[in-house]
């Protein structure tokens, strides 16, 4: 029997998706639904002084309009106890785009007529809009009841490492500003709420059903079992459809009080203010290492932006930096702490890697950075530093945090394999001289991140109630299957590969008798939900699990029939045979019917086919690869052109090749838009610059380089199904590749660091700011330049003087597969 | 103010009356209940409410339904016939060019679109010829990849034809 | 996000366009195609009580050589321009930019009278004109006049066309065989030029040169042309392209990173349409 799992097959999810008959929250009509939409503040930080609804509520199909005040005793979001968002801002504002009122009307138009008619009156308070401004002496701290602004200050070692690094043969250090970014899912958030005599329904564009309903029954005082919501069709999510929001309170409440169906769309202009965004970390980093580059000691210290109201997650992102700021090397020693601070900006949370990212760039830049001073090659400082595959399980310093089997310097020699890497060096030097040529660069990417999120000690601190996943595989008296999992997909595919699974697990029934069914919390048993790179490997042994219990009951149900010993059975798909006996044979059809008359079963046999069960796994999951990003950089405009992206990863098991590669290319789109195009922007006075995606930089099909991807399987002995997780891989190896190339096309010139995005512009300054601070110091005599700023004796000199017309023709950095 | 608007969707000709301001998009998914076309921006970026009108693909949330009166509308829902895909649908299917589905219609009929001006267009075109629809998930290769899969299995399709070639669109 | 409401009339001939306008004055606003007015009104930075829609109009959407020119109607979209045969001979320059202009979808609808009347310095479109030293003929209550590319720009978003007025027509010279260049430059294929530069040969062979978004207004970097005049070679002459010029500081690039891409991309068109050869 060819195996499911590994085959390439085609989604059981496109027909409908791509005929229009995929259902998306606003795809929802429920007859007499009204439409809700928000009053947002359009001040960072402010004092609510009047709120004028009168006009408002005069507007034709107006059913009425609710202040925070109107809303008395509605619970707030949960987050870090004390510092709980209300849904509705009441006295004081404390981002743009908090919500200060809503409204419900007959439809959109009318909605939109009557929130527009709302007159807020405000008195502005100091706006702190970056954690600087925040954690300033005397800045008044932004949530209520906090000493503060910053709200979390944790040391996780004991020491400094001050020691070691003063020890070490060398040592640097690094400040890191990794970028805020919006998701921008592109269907942007959404719910309905609609409640009738068996309780509460929310159909909400979510990530995870099952925790939202678990918030709204503690929050309306409801059972578990009176609280259904329902994730539709996904319109992806990338980490911040996981994050709870106010509007889900707030559709239920209206619903309850008017008695019909509310729904809320947002606009894009408020998703990227209200959508939780994502990274906004400062680090600063000292490595002391040697002469080879061993990594000895490194001390790193991350500031993480909260925005205006922590959010459990966003609070929290440092700690799974620090957890994986080793990367895929034995550092000696890492001190490390974190602040997380308030500000007045939009809540930060989790945004595809959720901290994982962070770290990645923060080790692979330090590692370039080592290198650079040393004068070594970063591949080579790479191999000294890398864990060997020996070595594996490898436990870092971390408690619990011990890395899967891989093969890391397997994962750097296949990337080289397919990267002639001497012969580009070569180019880039050549390219030095000739400065009618733009400059090349090579940027590489070992990096190692978490998947797989449980086990369940570790989860419930970000507020899951667990970190296991559950399915449920029924057979139906037909021979179909029907597999019920607690994952919540939004893209990625699951109703075809937990089908794959499944048809391995019951000894081969076809795909498409198999159908998959998620995000419900309704017909679903109790599920987690989809974030942290989990569904596969955390849901897929579940499923694995469950349909070998259901195989094991349908092999003794055939052997039964048949007169035989169980262990005589053969199946070959859909029928069952005893070995050596020809003709003695029955369709599996015939089995699953079987089942259900109890008369012809074994005696003391259950009637029925169906297995629910759990998976809790024993640990994260660790994806990792190698990956490199060669670059051409327009000596003239800054402008960055990404020429080859080369991607190895180890997800473990793959299940579904076509899948994988979307998995991943769709991640390095993420990350290589962080280097290059992406981040959210606000002035000093707290207002969002990049608020349409006119101005937030989502990349278009012109905009992304094509892309090489190839994987190097070693699969996990952490789960059963070997696999580590997909998901958030190209994300997190993307950014560094992308910047590490850059510098190093920029390395000559003395430039040794650049902070995201790389926009031409950014390039451009940094290229003449290297250029002024070379003609200054070798005019003021302040020393020589360093060796790599020298002019080679044998090349040309410089080009100075503007312009020079770039010599190709293509200035552009689009870039054809 | 209110104007009754004739439009044939997808073949069919239906009759409403409607708000001035009322955007097509709109129109196709709350009055025609054609939900298959979707919203994702306010500014003509995203590409997720592209509709042939009248033979070419426009943004659909920036055209007012009232001056679309008396035209003719294909949407995502009218493209295959019968069940059976049109190359571009079963490209994007074989070649995995979507994921989470959302910009997909959009993306679909664009593609489509890009078909009946270009038959055989060179990855780099398709890049640019769908530089008006935004994908968060794919990452656009295997977009290109089902484009070029379509331009090899049949072009934009059947319906796609019948309506370009009866609304004569082209240039002047 | 959802227009407040209005008005819509659909002009049944051009002077019933001028009668619409004339009776309802600042309170009205002309409806083309739609791509520069309708997401103001989403975000409710336009709010027209009456919308006057002349896109359907047949007048509006003429294209025909005249004496050594093309003109055409203000109606056409930009696509018409981007794939005339006509224009793409005649006008190759225009041509090429209307291609660059947003997405394919958006150039299907917008106009080139839209994005002309709009007065946006960081459209294609508008430099393209002031290069051409095109003619913008203007109908209003009293008749026809015509004005230059260069006095019709004002300011930003501001231009000569009066409230009553429609603009009809955009005379622009034929110049086949003439060599020609549009460099835009931008951070995402979505976006708008950072800097933008248009070069065209003109008939008695100098070169004339405009700037998209490097000032209020669509601009003629007339110093380049009056070194190339003189004899400068094109590095040179590039080297002027900022001159007098205003260029806007925003995310994608202050003023003197502006000036610097005005320089660069200047000097790269002007070798592209053979100035200084």
């Amino acid at each position: 029997m060819a195996s499911m799992v590994g085959a390439t097959v085609v989604r059981k999810e496109d027909p409908a998706l791509l005929t229009g008959r995929g259902r998306y929250v606003d795809d929802i009509q429920l007859p007499g639904a009204v439409s809700m939409a928000f009053v947002r503040s359009h001040q960072a930080h402010a004092r609510v002084t009047a709120i004028d609804t009168e006009a408002a509520r005069q507007l034709p199909g107006v059913l009425g309009v609710w202040t925070a005040a109107d809303l008395e005793g509605l619970p707030a979001t949960r987050s870090i106890p004390g510092m709980e968002r209300p849904c509705l801002a009441s006295d004081t504002v404390r981002f743009v785009g908090e919500p200060v009122a809503v409204v419900a009307a007959q439809d959109r138009y009318l909605a939109a007529d009557a929130a527009a008619a709302v007159v807020v009156d405000y008195e502005p308070l100091p706006v702190l809009a970056t954690i600087e401004q925040a954690m300033a002496e005397g800045a008044a701290p932004i949530v209520p009841g906090q000493a503060s602004n910053v709200v979390m200050d944790q040391p996780l070692t004991e020491g400094d490492a001050e020691a070691e690094l003063a020890a070490a043969p060398h040592r640097t250090s690094l400040r890191i500003r990794n970028q805020r970014l919006a998701a921008v899912p592109i269907e942007p958030g959404g719910c309905v709420a609609s409640w009738d005599s068996t309780g509460l329904t929310l159909y909400a564009t979510v990530q995870a059903p099952h925790p939202v309903r678990n918030e709204l029954a503690v929050m309306f005082g409801l059972p578990q079992h009176e609280v259904r919501v329902v994730a539709p069709d996904v319109g992806g999510g990338f980490g911040a459809k996981a994050s709870f929001y106010p509007e889900f309170i707030l559709t239920a409440e209206l619903s309850r009080r008017l008695g019909r169906p509310v729904k809320f769309v947002e606009t894009r202009s408020e998703n990227l203010v209200s959508m939780t965004h994502g990274r906004a970390q400062l680090q600063d980093i000292d490595v002391g290492f040697d002469d080879e580059g061993r990594l000895l000691a490194m001390r790193v210290a991350i500031v993480q932006d909260c925005g205006a109201w922590p959010d459990a997650t966003g609070a929290g992102l440092p700690t799974l930096t620090i957890f994986m700021s080793g990367g895929c090397y034995k550092v000696g020693t890492i001190a490390a702490s974190f602040r997380s601070v308030t500000t007045n900006t939009t809540p930060v949370a989790a945004y595809r890697g959720a901290g994982r990212p962070e770290a990645a760039y923060l080790i692979e830049r330090v590692v370039d950075v080592v290198a650079d001073e040393l004068g070594r090659d970063p591949v080579d400082v790479r191999r000294v530093n890398l864990i060997q595959p020996g070595e594996m399980p490898f436990a870092t310093q971390w408690p619990g945090i011990v890395y899967d089997e891989s093969d890391y310097p397997r994962l750097l020699d296949t990337l080289l394999e397919h990267l002639d890497y001497e012969a580009l060096k070569r180019e880039a030097e050549e390219r030095r001289r000739d400065p009618q040529r733009p400059l090349l660069g090579i940027g590489f990417s070992t990096f190692v991140e978490m998947g797989g999120f449980g086990p369940s000690p570790l989860f419930e601190q970000f507020g899951y109630i667990g970190g296991w996943e559950s399915s449920t595989v029924r057979m139906n008296p037909d021979g179909s299957v029907v597999v019920s999992v607690g994952t919540s997909p939004h893209g990625q595919g699951h109703e075809t590969a937990f089908a794959q699974i499944a048809s391995d697990a019951l000894g081969g029934i076809p795909m498409e008798r198999i159908t998959v069914r998620h995000g419900d919390t309704q017909t679903i048993q109790e599920g987690i939900g989809t974030m942290g790179s989990r569904a596969i490997p955390v849901c897929g042994p579940a499923v694995q699990r469950s349909s070998d219990k259901v195989r094991q009951k349908l092999l003794q149900i055939a052997a039964h029939l048949l007169e035989a010993s169980e262990d005589d059975i053969e199946q070959d798909g859909e029928r069952f045979a005893v070995r050596g006996t020809p003709g003695a044979e029955v369709t599996v059809a015939e089995v699953a019917l079987t089942a259900y008359k109890p008369h012809k079963l074994p005696e003391g046999m259950e009637i029925g086919l169906q297995v629910m069960d759990y998976y809790e796994p024993t640990n994260l999951s660790y994806p990792s690869g190698a990956h490199a990003c060669v670059v051409e950089v327009d000596r003239a405009t800054g402008q960055v052109s990404v020429l080859r992206y080369v991607a190895v990863d180890d997800c473990g098991t793959v299940i579904n090749p076509l899948t994988a590669r979307g998995q991943v290319e769709g991640g390095l789109a993420q990350g290589i838009a962080q280097a290059l195009l992406e981040e959210v922007v606000y002035d000093g006075e707290g207002q969002p610059v990049t608020s349409s995606l006119i101005d937030y930089q989502v990349p278009g099909a012109p905009d992304v380089p094509g892309m090489e991807t190839h994987h190097v399987e070693v699969r996990t002995s952490f789960n059963p199904l070997g696999a580590k997780g997909l998901g958030e891989s190209g994300a997190t190896a993307a950014p560094q590749a992308v910047v590490n190339a850059v510098v190093d096309a920029l390395s000559h010139l003395g430039v040794r660091d650049l902070d995201m995005p790389l926009t031409p512009f950014r390039v451009w300054t940094a290229m003449r700011a290297a250029e002024e601070g070379r003609a200054a110091a070798a005019s003021d005599g302040t020393g020589p330049p360093p060796e790599a700023m020298r002019p080679d004796p044998a090349a040309p000199p410089p080009p100075d003087g503007m312009p020079t017309p770039p010599a190709d023709g293509d200035d552009t950095w689009k870039v054809t597969p | 103010m209110r104007h009754d608007v004739t439009l044939r969707v997808n073949g069919v000709v239906n009759r409403h009356t409607v708000e001035s301001r009322q955007l097509l998009v709109h129109h196709l998914r709350e009055t025609l209940g054609l939900t298959g076309t979707h919203v994702g921006c306010d500014t003509s970026n995203c590409g997720a409410c592209t509709v042939l009108l009248d033979g070419v693909a426009v943004k659909s949330c920036t055209v007012f339904t009232v001056a679309a009166d008396g035209g003719e509308v294909l949407t995502v829902e009218g493209l295959a016939q019968d069940g059976q895909l049109t190359p571009v649908q079963e490209g994007f299917r074989q070649c995995h060019g979507l994921q989470c589905g959302y910009c997909t219609p959009g993306m679909v009929v664009s593609a489509t679109g890009l078909l009946l001006d270009r038959p055989d267009p060179s990855p780099e075109e398709i890049r640019e010829g769908l530089e008006g629809n935004l994908c968060r998930c794919t990452g656009y290769q295997m977009i290109v990849e089902s484009v070029r899969w379509a331009a090899d299995h049949g072009g934009p399709g059947a319906v796609a034809e019948a309506h370009r070639s009866r609304t004569e669109a082209g240039t002047p | 996000m959802i227009p407040a409401e209005f008005d819509y009339v659909a002009a049944s001939s051009l002077e019933d366009a001028l009668r619409l306008l004339g009776e309802h004055g600042d309170e009205a606003k002309l409806l083309a195609g739609g791509h520069s007015l309708i997401p103001l009104m989403k975000f409710r930075l336009a709010a027209p009580s009456v919308l006057v829609d002349i896109s359907r109009l047949p007048e509006l959407r003429t294209l025909r050589p005249s004496d050594g020119h093309l003109r055409l109607g203000a109606g056409l979209r930009i696509r018409d321009l981007e794939l005339s045969p006509v224009v793409r001979e005649q006008v190759p320059l225009l041509a090429a930019a209307a291609a660059s202009v947003g997405d394919r979808q958006v150039r299907a609808r917008a106009t080139v009278g839209g994005t002309v009347v709009h007065g946006d310095p960081a459209a294609d479109i508008p430099a393209v004109l002031v290069t051409l030293d095109a003619t913008l003929v203007l109908r209003g209550p009293a008749g026809e006049r015509e004005l230059s590319a260069a006095e019709f720009f004002v300011d930003f978003w501001e231009t000569a066309c009066g409230l009553d007025e429609v603009l009809v027509e955009i005379v622009v010279p034929a110049l086949p065989g003439r060599r020609w260049a549009f460099e835009k430059f931008r951070q995402r294929s979505q976006d708008w030029a950072t800097v933008g530069v248009a070069v065209q040969e003109t008939a008695d062979g100098e070169h004339a040169v405009g700037l998209v978004n490097m000032a209020p207004v669509p601009w003629r970097a007339s110093p380049v042309e009056d070194a190339l005049r003189s004899g400068a070679a094109v590095p040179e002459a590039a080297g002027h392209a900022a001159e007098g010029a205003a260029p806007p500081s925003d995310l994608r690039g202050d003023s003197a990173y502006r000036a610097h891409l005005a320089q660069v991309l200047t000097a790269k068109a002007l070798t592209t349409a053979g100035a200084g050869s």
